[in-house]
């Protein structure tokens, strides 16, 4: 049985959602809608570019906290999400959440009507999350020669609370600015 | 013009305002001058009264100074400094009466009108305020008269006269080649100059002399313009008996913030940092400093921010005495309700929250820089103070995630179709590239040192889309980025 795309993907609202893998920054910036915060420890050294962020989210509309541990980070990602006036907040996780941490946070984006995004090392879900996600690139076989597009990845559901797991292969159209489900190639 | 009462206006000259500023806070014993850079020398700006009984002048060179006068002491002037002495001192001279004025550089004028019976009556009154001024080390001369000019003309040149008519031309704010001028003519008083005939001199020296003249003598007046004091950002409260619960403190907070909301509102001005002191009964202080994301002055919106600093406070035995002072303000102008949305506002209102946890400069964003270095392509600045600014571009893909560069062990100036990175063997697939960015040599950055680089994209079988790149000034390859 084939559950489909479209009943999980643009993430339910009002939750705490979970991805990892190696595109899950990718994941964050396609599930992301309108204005939003995204909390990563300041002590992280890597980068996000806001050109490369420019294809999917527009950069302006971009706040970056920079707490100095998780602690602070789970704090600031409350205060958010309870807050409502950014309506997607990324949080960065760099240790496993544990059922109270992840709980609040559950709550905190119900009270505010918020969605939360959690991006988590493998192995560190916790089980208060909505859904959790594995995003990892794919390889394009046979690439369209009309547009340098390079974004085919593969999105798999390993968690659902509301629903059945699944698997597509997914890429991102720079026109219309949504991800599109393409069949997996044929070997 | 005359409705009664006599007009009476006192003029304070502090002919050694500069050097006696100094003197008070380090006593010198012996001659000793400010000296001053202009036109590329050091000229001598003030002096003491034992450098001018040597005949030291103002204005000379400090090198002839020096040589008149080998134990000169000097210090070089801070002319910001003397004017902020001049307003300590004026604000001391309200004590007379609340017509304080500037008068030039170093000098007040008081409308003493009807304040001089406080102090017993005019002579006292000067008699006080040479007294003050000698016991706080600052030279002062004194005129008293019913024309400011007139008070001018006693405070410069009053040395024991008590005419106008007798005091020389000089007394008259005259410039130097007027002054000059009429001692050539033979008018040498202020009484000559009255007596001789109008319309020759106002057309030989122009208006400016006879208006001078006039002012001195009453008949046009000088009003004396006061200046207003800074408004005052702060409200404190004692109380008689020492509190310790959170809502007692909020509760006092509150009834502190209304009143110095209500003052800035009257001033168009809104809090940009509040700081609240609270003095607890064995004296201690504790500070709550709240730094707003945007300039506010509702105190509805700024209470519930004080919640968190005013719950970490340690009460101890009780606090008994706050104050609430706003100690950076910035002009906010009054707008129409109902035509913005909230939504900036409750915006505003998160970043402060947050930032009472984490700092208000750890709450960023982007912004895009002029730079063709893929890391120096945009700055990152404190949400609190800059604008967004949504003048991106780019001209080719850029990798969603920049890492320090990252060695790979390959050789060659074509990329190598199996590397290992990460502890990962990987395979070319596609590679696309190379592109050229040359280091921007007017920046000193450590990690251009080897050259121009090219770049390459590279997406692996494996998945993984890279951003490799060659430096060829200095062969290696790096992985610098990951792509979306």
């Amino acid at each position: 049985m084939r559950v489909d795309f479209h009943s999980c993907f643009p993430l339910r609202r009002s939750r705490v959602h979970e991805v990892f893998g190696p595109s899950a920054m990718t994941f964050a910036a396609m599930a992301a809608q309108g204005d939003l915060l995204w909390i990563r420890e300041s002590w992280l050294s890597d980068t996000m570019t806001p050109q490369g962020l420019l294809p999917f989210c527009d950069p302006s509309r971009l706040l970056l906290a920079r707490p100095k541990e998780q602690i602070d980070s789970l704090a600031v990602a409350e205060e958010a999400l309870k807050d409502g006036a950014l309506p997607f907040v990324v949080i960065e996780i760099t240790r496993p959440l544990n059922l109270r941490e992840g709980r609040r946070l559950q709550l905190a984006a119900k009270a505010g009507g918020t969605t939360g995004l959690c991006i988590i090392p493998e192995g560190m879900g916790s089980n208060a999350a909505e859904t959790r996600w594995l995003a990892a690139p794919m390889f394009n076989q046979t690439p369209d020669p009309l547009q340098e597009d390079s974004t085919l990845m593969r999105w798999e559901i390993k968690k659902n609370k509301s629903g059945t797991l699944g698997v597509w292969n997914v890429r991102w159209n720079q026109k219309t600015r949504r991800v599109h489900v393409v069949p997996p190639a044929v070997e | 013009m005359f409705d009664g009462i006599r007009k009476r206006v006192v003029c304070m000259w502090f002919p050694r305002l500069s050097s006696d500023r100094v003197l008070r806070a380090h006593p010198i014993d012996g001659p000793f001058a400010l000296t001053l850079k202009t036109n590329n020398t050091e000229r001598v700006y003030c002096l003491n009264e034992a450098a001018e009984r040597l005949g030291l002048s103002r204005g000379m060179s400090f090198a002839d100074a020096r040589a008149f006068c080998p134990d000169l002491v000097s210090r070089p002037a801070r002319p910001d400094l003397d004017a902020r002495f001049l307003a300590t001192l004026r604000r001391w001279a309200t004590r007379y009466c609340p017509w304080v004025g500037y008068e030039g550089e170093d000098g007040l004028v008081l409308d003493v009108t009807g304040s001089t019976h406080l102090w017993g009556g005019e002579v006292d009154m000067l008699a006080d305020m040479r007294d003050r001024a000698a016991r706080a080390g600052v030279a002062l001369h004194l005129g008293c008269a019913e024309t400011r000019g007139a008070a001018w003309a006693f405070a410069h040149f009053g040395n024991g006269q008590t005419r106008l008519d007798d005091l020389p031309v000089a007394a008259l704010r005259l410039d130097d080649q007027t002054i000059t001028s009429l001692q050539r003519l033979g008018l040498r008083t202020i009484g000559d100059l009255n007596a001789a005939a109008r319309a020759p001199l106002a057309r030989r020296f122009g208006p400016e002399l006879m208006i001078r003249l006039d002012q001195a003598v009453g008949a046009i007046p000088e009003p004396v313009t006061p200046e207003s004091d800074p408004p005052h950002y702060a409200t404190r409260m004692s109380l008689p008996e020492p509190i310790g619960l959170t809502e007692d403190v909020m509760g006092i907070t509150m009834r502190l913030l209304a009143p110095l909301c209500d003052k800035l509102k009257a001033q168009e001005a809104g809090a940009r940092r509040l700081c609240l002191t609270l003095r607890r009964v064995d004296q201690g202080e504790q500070q709550v400093e709240l730094r707003l994301a945007a300039p506010m002055r509702d105190p509805h919106r700024i209470l519930p921010l004080f919640e968190r600093g005013v719950g970490e406070v340690d009460a101890g035995f009780g606090i008994d005495q706050l104050r609430l002072e706003a100690t950076q303000v910035e002009p906010l102008p009054v707008q129409q309700i109902g035509s913005r949305q909230s939504s900036p506002d409750q915006l505003n209102d998160l970043i402060t929250r947050i930032g009472t946890r984490i700092g208000l400069e750890n709450i960023q964003r982007f912004l895009p820089a002029d730079s063709h270095i893929p890391d120096h392509a945009f700055t990152i600045a404190p949400a609190a103070f800059s604008q967004p600014d949504s003048g991106w571009s780019t001209l080719r893909p850029r990798p969603l995630r920049l890492f320090p560069p990252e060695p790979i062990a390959t050789t060659g100036s074509q990329p190598p179709t199996r590397f290992r990175w990460r502890r990962m063997t990987l395979t070319s697939g596609r590679i696309i590239g190379p592109e050229r960015i040359a280091p921007e040599w007017w920046m000193a950055d450590d990690g251009w040192r080897s050259g121009v680089r090219d770049y390459w994209r590279v997406e692996t079988r494996e998945g993984r889309r890279l951003w490799l790149f060659h430096t060829p000034q200095n062969p290696g390859w790096f992985v610098q980025g990951e792509f979306a």
